[in-house]
């Protein structure tokens, strides 16, 4: 699949001298990593060259705090209000559409993609971010960039690319109840490293793929990245055509009739040869929970801290996290639980977490954030009453953002307490100085908060 | 971009393997709207205490670190986030070139991008490196070669073109808009 995707932009092949020029379907821009782009521009006196294959909103550094965002209070960092400022200003100024603080259709940039239907099987998707890898799930192509690169595809939708190597994972088995794609792709992590995937791309296969909504799809391939792979990707197939007909921005009538004949020549050949396989039992996996401070640190949530003697770098992951080697991870104590971002802020994560807390308070003393992945995600979930469970069970419900994935808004975790978290990377300071990051699905999140330290989803989903 | 042939300096060494980008530069840091002033805030976290004072034992804040050029670090370098304001950070601090056995494909791309040569090495050299660190190492981008003082030597793998890019001070963008009658035929071709 990734061959054929490849193929088909190739605008220039690559040669032994030179890398090929690969035709980009759709830039995702973001006020984060833009304003030197745009700088670029301004000092060659170079326009955006395709403002419609070009789509802008902001996530990483907007508010979350409704009064911030609709009730005209200013926003609390005055270098954050900055970056949001300059990209309405950039935006305008070169004829790129934004989705902007107050728009309908704002939220964290991998999430409006797919939900606005404008990321589609087969495209080329880059965005000067990571996670981008999110929009493979669809069956696209889709890559971070860096700003220098960001450049280059505004001025020219091209970017100067080597063709990287495949990689199949294979997956198996029928995940067992209270097991989500985020306990899978930790798996998977888990099982090949944090750099297993460095010069590939993923394509993530198998029944248990097969069998995964698409929120889940996007879960597995946004993290993608965790394991050193720029791009993962999922076959199209009857979810994705389901999930994206009638979307916004998806083709409509006629037009997706032949999109979707299109669509159906993607997947990857009978026969087809990766340049590396790995299979996983899907059956066999358990909620899972990081320990350390990179996200292959990963350990069944009824596991202990493994014991590795005579590894610095190990040691020092455990005493930045003030936990014990060979100690169960369960009963840990947590204060903080983050619900959103890229990988777990779409809408059946918010409504697997509502599963838990109905009818629950959280624990005395811990703080829980629900942070919707985007606008239209906290509007549907409000229409069903999650809001409400939420709000009931004494958790904050904030508008839409990055937030606390990465704290750059000013919502961080304090020095030294526990975080579990549904985003996508443990660093250390990542969620704020000294905070102490512990990656988990949804489910194991929500029953985290009720329980007010590290528990297994499956003793609160039985009763 | 300024042509890059030679780096000549030495070391400093971070062991760590996984040295992720917002260790390198943490996110708080990323609301500038400008390339320049990153180094200051270059591996914040390990470098400053809370009062925001030098921490004496972190290796770029010892005398002997003032002044290099050449950062060697563990596996896996550079993974995590695809700001380029790491490779931005670590240039307006004064390194311009980074080994490691392996480096993150992202982190790896900007830093070709932005004049900062990846350097990757097989393990003996770089646990070599690792063990002596402040040891005077000359890189060589014509040959591709990263010289020891023993006077061993290794050859590194480095992307051809953007090799020739960064020997030469040859822009990027300015190849790519030399290619726009190709771009013009291929959309044409395709109706994007």
């Amino acid at each position: 699949m990734f061959e054929k995707v490849w193929e088909q932009h190739q605008v220039i092949p690559e040669t032994a001298d030179t890398p090929a020029v690969l035709y980009i379907d759709l830039h995702l821009i973001h006020e984060v990593t833009s304003p030197q782009a745009f700088t670029v521009l301004r000092q060659r006196g170079l326009p955006v060259r395709r403002t419609d294959l070009t789509l802008a909103t902001m996530d990483h550094s907007t508010p979350t705090r409704t009064e911030q965002v609709f009730g005209g209070a200013p926003i609390a960092i005055e270098s954050a209000a900055k970056q949001v400022r300059q990209l309405e200003t950039n935006c305008p100024a070169f004829g790129v559409e934004l989705l902007g603080l107050r728009d309908s259709q704002r939220g964290i940039v991998h999430i409006i993609g797919p939900e606005l239907g404008i990321t589609q099987p087969g495209k080329t998707v880059v965005c000067g971010d990571s996670h981008t890898s999110t929009h493979g799930a669809l069956g696209a192509l889709a890559f971070g960039i860096g700003t220098t690169e960001v450049g280059h595809v505004l001025a020219t939708q091209c970017l100067l690319q080597r063709k990287p190597r495949t990689l199949a994972i294979n997956v198996s088995g029928k995940l067992r109840p209270g097991v989500t794609a985020k306990d899978l792709i930790l798996t998977i992590i888990g099982k090949i490293g944090v750099s297993g995937g460095t010069g590939h791309v993923i394509e993530y296969r198998g029944e248990t793929i097969r069998a995964l909504d698409m929120d889940g799809r996007m879960t597995v391939c946004n993290m993608s990245i965790e394991a050193g792979a720029r791009a993962g990707m999922i076959a199209p197939d009857e979810t994705t055509y389901a999930y994206l007909s009638g979307r916004p921005r998806a083709p409509q009538g006629a037009a997706w009739d032949r999109a979707v004949e299109r669509w159906k020549q993607l997947p990857t050949d009978a026969g087809a040869r990766f340049n590396k396989e790995v299979d996983v039992d899907g059956a066999a996996i358990e909620p899972m929970i990081t320990y350390g401070t990179h996200p292959g640190m990963v350990v069944p949530i009824s596991g202990s801290i493994p014991v590795s003697q005579d590894d610095p770098v190990f040691a020092k992951a455990l005493a930045y996290m003030g936990l014990e080697a060979g100690a169960p991870i369960k009963d840990q104590t947590v204060n903080v639980v983050f619900l959103g971002s890229c990988t777990n802020g779409r809408l059946s994560d918010l409504r697997s977490a509502a599963g838990i807390l109905r009818g629950h308070k959280i624990a005395k003393g811990v703080q829980m954030l629900v942070v919707p992945g985007s606008q239209q995600v906290k509007k549907e979930a409000e229409a069903e009453g999650l809001h409400k469970v939420f709000i009931e069970a004494g958790a904050e419900w904030r508008e839409s953002g990055c937030s606390m994935c990465l704290g750059m808004n000013g919502d961080t975790v304090a020095k030294g307490l526990y975080s579990v978290s549904t985003s996508n990377r443990n660093f250390e300071g990542r969620q704020g100085v000294g905070a102490r990051t512990l990656l988990a699905s949804p489910l194991t999140a929500a029953a985290c908060a009720v329980r007010g330290r590290v528990t297994d989803p499956r003793e609160l989903m039985n009763g | 971009m300024e042509p890059i042939k030679t780096v000549r300096s030495r070391t400093v060494v971070l062991p760590n393997s996984n040295i992720d980008t917002d260790q390198i530069i943490p996110a708080r840091f990323l609301t500038t709207t400008t390339r320049e002033g990153l180094g200051r805030h270059l591996f914040s976290e390990w470098r400053y205490d809370a009062q925001g004072a030098p921490r004496p034992e972190f290796a770029l804040n010892r005398p002997e670190a003032q002044g290099c050029q050449i950062l060697v670090a563990g596996r896996n370098l550079g993974c995590g986030s695809s700001r380029e304001h790491a490779p931005w950070a670590l240039l307006d601090y004064g390194f311009r070139a980074v080994v490691s056995t392996e480096i993150a494909d992202i982190f790896r791309n900007n830093s070709l991008k932005t004049g900062l040569l990846p350097v990757v090495v097989d393990e003996a050299t770089s646990r070599w490196l690792i063990d002596h660190p402040g040891a005077e190492v000359t890189i060589d981008l014509e040959s591709s070669t990263l010289t020891l003082p023993t006077g061993d030597w290794v050859k590194f793998p480095i992307e051809a073109f953007s090799r020739y890019c960064l020997l030469n001070g040859v822009d990027e963008l300015g190849f790519l808009l030399g290619r726009m009658d190709a771009i013009k035929a291929y959309e044409q071709r395709v109706q994007v």
